[in-house]
């Protein structure tokens, strides 16, 4: 196999594939609902990408009818949960050496049920090549698609859909990759691909791109000239040569021609002055590590000078690479990183692309699906079916580096609606929503990494509890720990797998992780527990309220707001209290809230602020179901109602934690509007807008958000954005910057972040930002 | 171990040397044989350095001293080793103190020549302020007009080998009054070449015939007269020397003026040199005369002659130096101006080892200056530049002179070992536009490599009868033809080397396959940079020069074709005679330069 893999056509390795045995259902996942195929043949590894559509467990909420009257009493549950099998598309990529083709088309075959399926798009090299055999095995009629076309579609996709997709390479950094925020604009921007030769291509939009040159030196010459020098068949194998080699021995350096370091002509010695020079003119043996390098440094340099000649000339300074020769080697990416900053002075910026390995395979797909308009949604991608960027380490021997000798897979969840910018952002370009980057600090990284291994136990349980009539949700449970935790054990080798570690990501892969196995909402149950109790406090708490004077309400308004945070399933200290006692109570929890002055601590601003004119429109951004939604927020946006303040109040879409959703947030505003004139008018004459997030994370990204959230907010012209809880105001957008003005609330209930903080457990942010003029 | 033997007894070693001696056992400077002219560029047996039999007096000269073939790649160690060897020698030829010849009258008649117009004009074009680096293949793109002189650290140098060769004085006449010899750019160190320059612009025009006398022309011929020849001129040997990577260029003035007195006076060292560099075509194993190149009737410095055109592997330098050293060389008294890296390197072993000081000089602008003096004076009545017309048709494509009498602004690309990039707007602005490792060295080095082959032409003759297409992956060969999507045709080369991925095809090749796709690859790659640098430049005319290019019909109908190709016609490629010697060509007319200056 391992032999095979060498054979870059691929074709010689045709009597070993009987050998293979396929790993099971885990690499070629939902085949039977597999609709769609294309698959991009490269010259060493294929590219399978299919679409299918996968049935997963929803838990929706639905309003008990009400036609009867008396609906209020104690016992009875503010509303019902089914749960309802809901269908997603999801896009399935999976990578692999050609030598499994056959191998894998068999498999493909035998488990493809969908007979609707009739053509299977192809690009790369191979797709020529391997026509006949796809056609045989899948009966599939082969569309062939241009390569390059293909290749653009899918770095225009990933690009827009994948945040933290593209990454400079930092040598002697750790980790060695700052990844990028997606740009909002990422045109126009040069992509050099180099597979076995080297292709330059322009893109200017999404449909427009132009091959500005290309190079026959490439990949392939590395590869093909390197097993002529060195005997050595493997590519990786010959990276891993070079990983040890020492250029200088082959290469004539400046200091060989001038005898040292030029200094008045400011040549430092150590340059290449003639690859291989040495070779030409010393009669002796060379190493194979050593020609190995040369012949790594001698072609990434050529890439490199030509791509930023090319640059220069377009008038570009973004350099997107990506094929065989670059796919997430560190190797490759030194070098030509370090090629592009000497030859264009650092003006252009060498960035690399998580998923490079499967842009042909999406723009192929995206190519065949164009009736489907795969571009008007928006794509997450998937954490839990995701393989993450390889393993990187330069030190790691071949064996251990063959990830492109297994199987790779990338999966992409459709969302549901297309995800944009808030409006209301600054400056897009340069909003990072994260406030701590893991992959950065390492300190940081371990203390979250070891935070969510013990958390690990109670989320199985809640996992398994929520669920008290399945059969397998304790098989399911202990499936998912198992996911989970390999996940995180991954990411301390590869804090970078999935681009920037954040708190974030790492609960978003708890959530993802949950929603493979089945668990789609483990605290539908609490939740919907603790709503009704909260539901049946409303009016008290409301009255309470009224009776105060004015500025002793908003201060009990804002502390509402606060000690309805503390109730967060996610946060572990309160969930063990919570658990030991169900009835804790808002009273009891805004005792717990730390006395002013507050860590941070705006509130007098905000208060002189809203003795000022009302605000227009408030995008608030809720947190919790129960308690947060119903006796903090929901006082809250009736005293901005009654202000003459309009309210859109954002929940997410799908469920994550004890976060309320939309469909919550509907049933309990419709349950407050009941019992509350204020809401009630307000809901009837749009002046409560409910609106949902488009995500299903306990924490908030402000460039991905739904679409009609976003034409709301310009439409109603919002001048004021709540952002409450740890998630969406402490470890994310904590630093994020609006042009109007904001508040964001949190109280913090891990000791750690705490003290990170300055401050200690349960800890107030009152952050009140007014934009500089 | 490698002593000088410099101030030694004063008879000529070089004539008594007589090639009896060191016989064939040490066989360097072989006279010529046919196919001889082909080893020089390679990896052959070193540049051996023992007369063979039958070889002329001169042949001594050129010994290095050095017992038995050297091999490639032979360290300082055995150098050293092999120069006990020279020791043998050096008993056998005795070093000569400087022989002081009487001075030389003025001399009217035959010796004074006029000088062409285009002789000494170009032999000095000033040095402009925009001199850039020389040129290592990695280095940086653009110009670094403002950095000092680069070859300012010679100035000083080249003043004090001229006082100790003054004080030596050996070969014709020294100059009674030693000038210091500052380099035309003025002030060492310094950069503003311009107005250093200008002052010396009237010393550029061609020498009056019939001076007035009093005038200040006159006042110079006196001074002149008093000098070894007739003026102002350096003492002989005039040599140019580019030392590069993997070559070492030599260009030598051989004056055919010589009158009889002149040829009484001359030193027999020095005619010995003579005699011998222009008798042989070969020297040692690896030192070539390319006699095919030799510019005859040349006027240099007010002086009637040939220029020859020798090259020998750099590793010979080492030799070379040693050689210098046995034959007291630095008796001469002569300036040896010295550029490309090995100027730099090798300076402290000229010192040390010969008592040679080497007035160093910016490879880049002996390269400029070179070119345009050769390209001025043509190549023996035919133009030295050529192009080849209709480039894309194999069956049509034949060389055509070209005149570059009005050659800017020209993308200039430099093939060596590694390869420079310059774009030149006049004689003297210039800037180094950017640079590639991938040269002539990556060329032969990887042949070296892949077929055994030990020297340029075994390599040239190997690429001439392989076909690249069996080892290159052909755009077909991935899409079944042309890609369309982009032009592409079928047979153009997706992928260097890239069928060699697949080993039933490494199996299936030739050795003069890869040589061929070895040769097309760096090619290839040194004419799309090339490319892409005259189109960023904004410059349609690219001239390529250096040594790959020599007997490279390949290549250069292949750089021919792909600016031709790739530009629709835009660019136009164009090729000169004297493809690699420009640099030791720009070196001697250093030499010219700094004697007229003072």
């Amino acid at each position: 196999m391992a032999e095979c893999g060498a054979s870059g056509s691929g074709s010689s390795g045709d009597s070993l594939d009987k050998s293979i045995t396929l790993p099971p259902d885990e690499i070629f996942r939902n085949l039977e609902n597999a609709k769609r195929f294309a698959i991009d043949i490269g010259g060493s590894l294929t590219k399978l990408a299919y679409y299918s559509t996968v049935q997963h467990k929803v838990a929706k909420v639905r309003s008990f009818d009400h036609s009867g009257k008396d609906t209020e009493r104690d016992h009875e549950p503010p509303y019902e949960i089914s749960v309802q099998e809901e269908i997603t598309a999801r896009l399935h990529f999976i990578k692999f050496e050609n030598t499994y083709i056959e191998a894998c088309l068999d498999f493909i075959k035998d488990h493809l049920v969908n007979t609707e399926t009739k053509v299977i798009q192809a690009t790369g090299g191979g797709a020529y090549k391997f026509k006949d055999l796809i056609e045989e095995k899948l009966r599939l009629k082969v569309d062939k698609e241009d390569v390059m076309t293909c290749l653009i579609k899918g770095c225009n996709f990933v690009l827009k859909n994948i945040p933290h997709e593209a990454f400079v390479y930092q040598k002697d950094s750790d980790p060695e990759f700052r990844f990028q925020t997606n740009h909002p604009h990422i045109f126009p921007y040069l992509l050099v691909n180099i597979g076995s030769g080297v292709s330059i291509v322009k893109v200017e939009t999404e449909d427009r791109f132009e091959w500005v040159g290309g190079s026959s030196i490439g990949g392939g010459t590395f590869w093909g000239l390197g097993a002529l020098l060195t005997k050595t068949k493997k590519f990786d194998e010959l990276l891993h040569l070079a990983s040890r080699g020492q250029h200088s021995n082959v290469d004539m350096l400046v200091r060989d021609v001038y005898g040292g370091a030029h200094q008045t002509l400011g040549l430092s010695g150590n340059l290449i002055a003639s690859s291989f020079g040495k070779s030409a003119t010393a009669d002796q043996e060379f190493s194979k590590e050593d020609m190995a390098k040369s012949l790594l440094h001698m072609i990434s340099n050529d890439i490199g000078q030509l791509a930023c000649l090319h640059a220069r000339l377009h008038s570009l300074d973004r350099v997107y690479f990506g094929g065989f020769f670059i796919r997430g080697h560190p190797v490759t990416m030194r070098t030509i990183t370090y090629s592009i900053n000497f030859f264009s002075k650092g003006e252009v910026q060498a960035l690399f692309l998580r998923h490079e390995g499967y842009l042909g395979a999406i723009g192929a797909f995206l190519k065949g699906a164009e009736q489907d308009n795969p571009n008007q949604y928006s794509w997450g991608e998937n954490y839990a079916g995701s393989s993450g960027l390889m393993s990187t380490s330069p030190e790691l021997g071949p064996a251990q580096r063959a990830r492109s000798g297994t199987f790779d897979l990338l999966e992409m969840d459709r969302l549901e609606r297309p995800l944009v910018n808030l409006p209301l952002l600054l400056d897009p370009p340069s909003y990072v929503p994260d406030t701590v980057d893991l992959t950065d600090d390492a300190l940081a990284r371990k203390y979250w990494l070891t935070c969510f291994e013990e958390a690990l136990d109670g989320v199985v349980k809640r996992a398994v509890a929520s669920q008290p009539d399945s059969v397998d949700a304790a098989e399911r449970a202990e499936k998912f720990r198992q996911k989970y935790w390999n996940k995180l054990q991954t990411l301390r080798q590869q804090p970078f797998a999935y681009g920037t570690l954040t708190v974030r990501s790492l609960l978003d892969t708890r959530e993802h992780c949950l929603n493979e196995f089945n668990f789609p909402d483990p605290y539908s149950k609490v939740k919907q527990r603790e709503n009704g109790v909260a539901l049946r406090c409303f009016p008290g708490v409301v009255r309470s309220l009224d009776t105060l004077g004015w500025e002793e309400r908003q201060l009990a308004l804002v502390k509402g707001l606060l000690a309805g945070n503390v109730f967060d399933w996610g946060a572990k200290a309160v969930s063990d209290v919570l658990e030991s006692d169900p009835y804790f109570g808002f009273e009891e929890a805004k005792r717990k809230l730390q006395e002013r002055p507050w860590l941070v601590d705006s509130y007098s601003e905000w208060l002189q602020r809203l003795k000022g004119p009302p605000h227009k429109c408030a995008l608030i951004f809720a947190d919790n179901s129960g308690i947060d939604i119903i006796l903090g927020v929901f006082p809250f946006v009736r005293e901005l109602l009654l202000r003459g303040t309009e309210v859109i109040l954002a929940c997410n879409s799908g469920p994550a934690l004890n976060d309320v959703t939309h469909g919550e947030s509907l049933i309990v505003a419709e349950r407050i509007a009941g019992m509350d004139p204020v809401v009630h008018s307000a809901l009837r004459e749009e002046r409560l807008l409910l609106v949902q997030t488009g995500s299903s994370s306990p924490c908030l990204d402000l460039s991905r958000l739904d679409k009609g959230l976003a034409a709301l907010v310009r439409e109603r012209g919002a001048d004021l954005v709540v952002i409450e809880g740890m998630g969406r105001a402490v470890h994310t957008n904590y630093h994020a910057a609006l042009c109007c003005e904001s508040l964001k609330l949190a109280v913090i209930k891990n000791a750690w972040l705490a003290e990170r903080l300055g401050g200690r457990l349960f800890s107030v942010i009152f952050k009140y930002e007014v934009p500089a003029e | 171990m490698l002593k000088l033997v410099g101030g030694g007894g004063g008879q000529d070693w070089a004539c008594s040397v007589a090639g009896t001696s060191l016989g064939g056992e040490e066989a360097a400077f072989e006279v010529a044989r046919p196919g001889d002219r082909g080893k020089a560029g390679g990896g052959s047996p070193g540049w051996g350095c023992a007369g063979i039999p039958d070889s002329e007096p001169w042949a001594g000269v050129l010994q290095a001293g050095v017992v038995g073939p050297a091999r490639w790649g032979q360290g300082a160690e055995e150098v050293g080793e092999s120069a006990g060897g020279g020791e043998e020698r050096r008993v056998r030829h005795p070093q000569a103190p400087a022989l002081r010849l009487p001075n030389r009258k003025p001399q009217g008649g035959s010796g004074e020549i006029k000088t062409p117009e285009n002789d000494l004009q170009r032999g000095r074009l000033s040095r402009g302020p925009r001199a850039a680096p020389p040129a290592p293949g990695m280095g940086d793109r653009g110009g670094q007009p403002e950095r000092s002189a680069p070859h300012s650290p010679g100035a000083p140098v080249g003043t004090s080998a001229a006082a100790v060769n003054g004080l030596l004085h050996n070969g014709f006449h020294p100059p009674p009054v030693q000038p210091p010899l500052v380099c035309s750019r003025g002030p060492v160190g310094g950069n503003d070449a311009v107005p250093q320059r200008l002052p010396l612009l009237p010393e550029l025009q061609p020498q009056p015939l019939l001076p007035q006398h009093d005038s200040p022309a006159k006042k110079c011929r006196l001074r002149r007269r008093m000098d070894s020849g007739r003026k102002n001129r350096p003492p002989f040997p005039w040599f140019g020397m580019d030392i590069g990577g993997t070559l070492v260029k030599l260009v030598y003035f051989e004056p055919k003026d010589i009158t009889a007195e002149e040829e009484q006076e001359e030193v027999e060292n020095l005619k010995s040199i003579r005699k011998y560099l222009t008798s042989n075509t070969a020297y040692g194993k690896t030192g070539i005369r390319d006699v095919h190149l030799e510019l005859k009737n040349l006027t240099m410095c007010g002086r009637k002659g040939n220029l020859h055109f020798i090259r020998f592997p750099s590793c010979a330098m080492h030799r070379f130096i040693q050689m210098g050293s046995e034959k007291n060389f630095s008796s001469l008294h002569t300036t040896l101006c010295a550029t490309g890296g090995g100027a730099f390197k090798f300076e402290e072993d000229f010192r040390m080892i010969a008592d040679l000081q080497l007035h160093k000089l910016d490879e880049l602008d002996c390269l400029i200056q070179g070119l345009l003096y050769v390209d001025s004076v043509g190549f023996n009545g035919k133009p030295e530049c050529y192009y080849f017309e209709n480039p894309t048709n194999p069956e049509l494509c034949q060389k055509k002179p070209y005149c570059l009498d009005n050659p800017y602004p020209m993308l200039l690309v430099n093939m060596g070992s590694g390869v420079s990039i310059l774009a030149v707007y006049s004689k003297d602005n210039y800037k180094r536009v950017t640079g590639t490792s991938l040269g002539g060295g990556t060329f032969l080095g990887l042949c070296c490599l892949l077929t055994g082959c030990e020297t340029f032409e075994e390599a040239l003759e190997m690429a001439a009868k392989g076909d690249s297409t069996n080892v290159d992956k052909l755009v077909k060969d991935i899409y079944g033809g042309d890609y369309e999507r982009f032009g592409l045709q079928g047979s153009a080369v997706a992928s260097s080397f890239g069928n060699m991925m697949s080993k039933e095809k490494r199996d299936s090749i030739s050795k003069e396959d890869l040589a061929r796709a070895t040769l097309v690859t760096i090619t290839n790659n040194i004419g799309s940079i090339a490319r892409m640098c005259a189109l960023n430049e904004n410059i349609d005319r690219v001239v390529f020069v250096g040594n790959f290019l020599r007997i490279n019909m390949v290549s250069m109908k292949l750089l021919a074709y792909a600016m031709d190709f790739w530009s629709k016609g835009q660019l136009k490629a164009l090729f000169l005679e004297h493809e690699g010697y420009f640099g030791a060509v720009g070196a001697l007319l250093e030499l010219f330069k700094m004697t007229d200056d003072k």
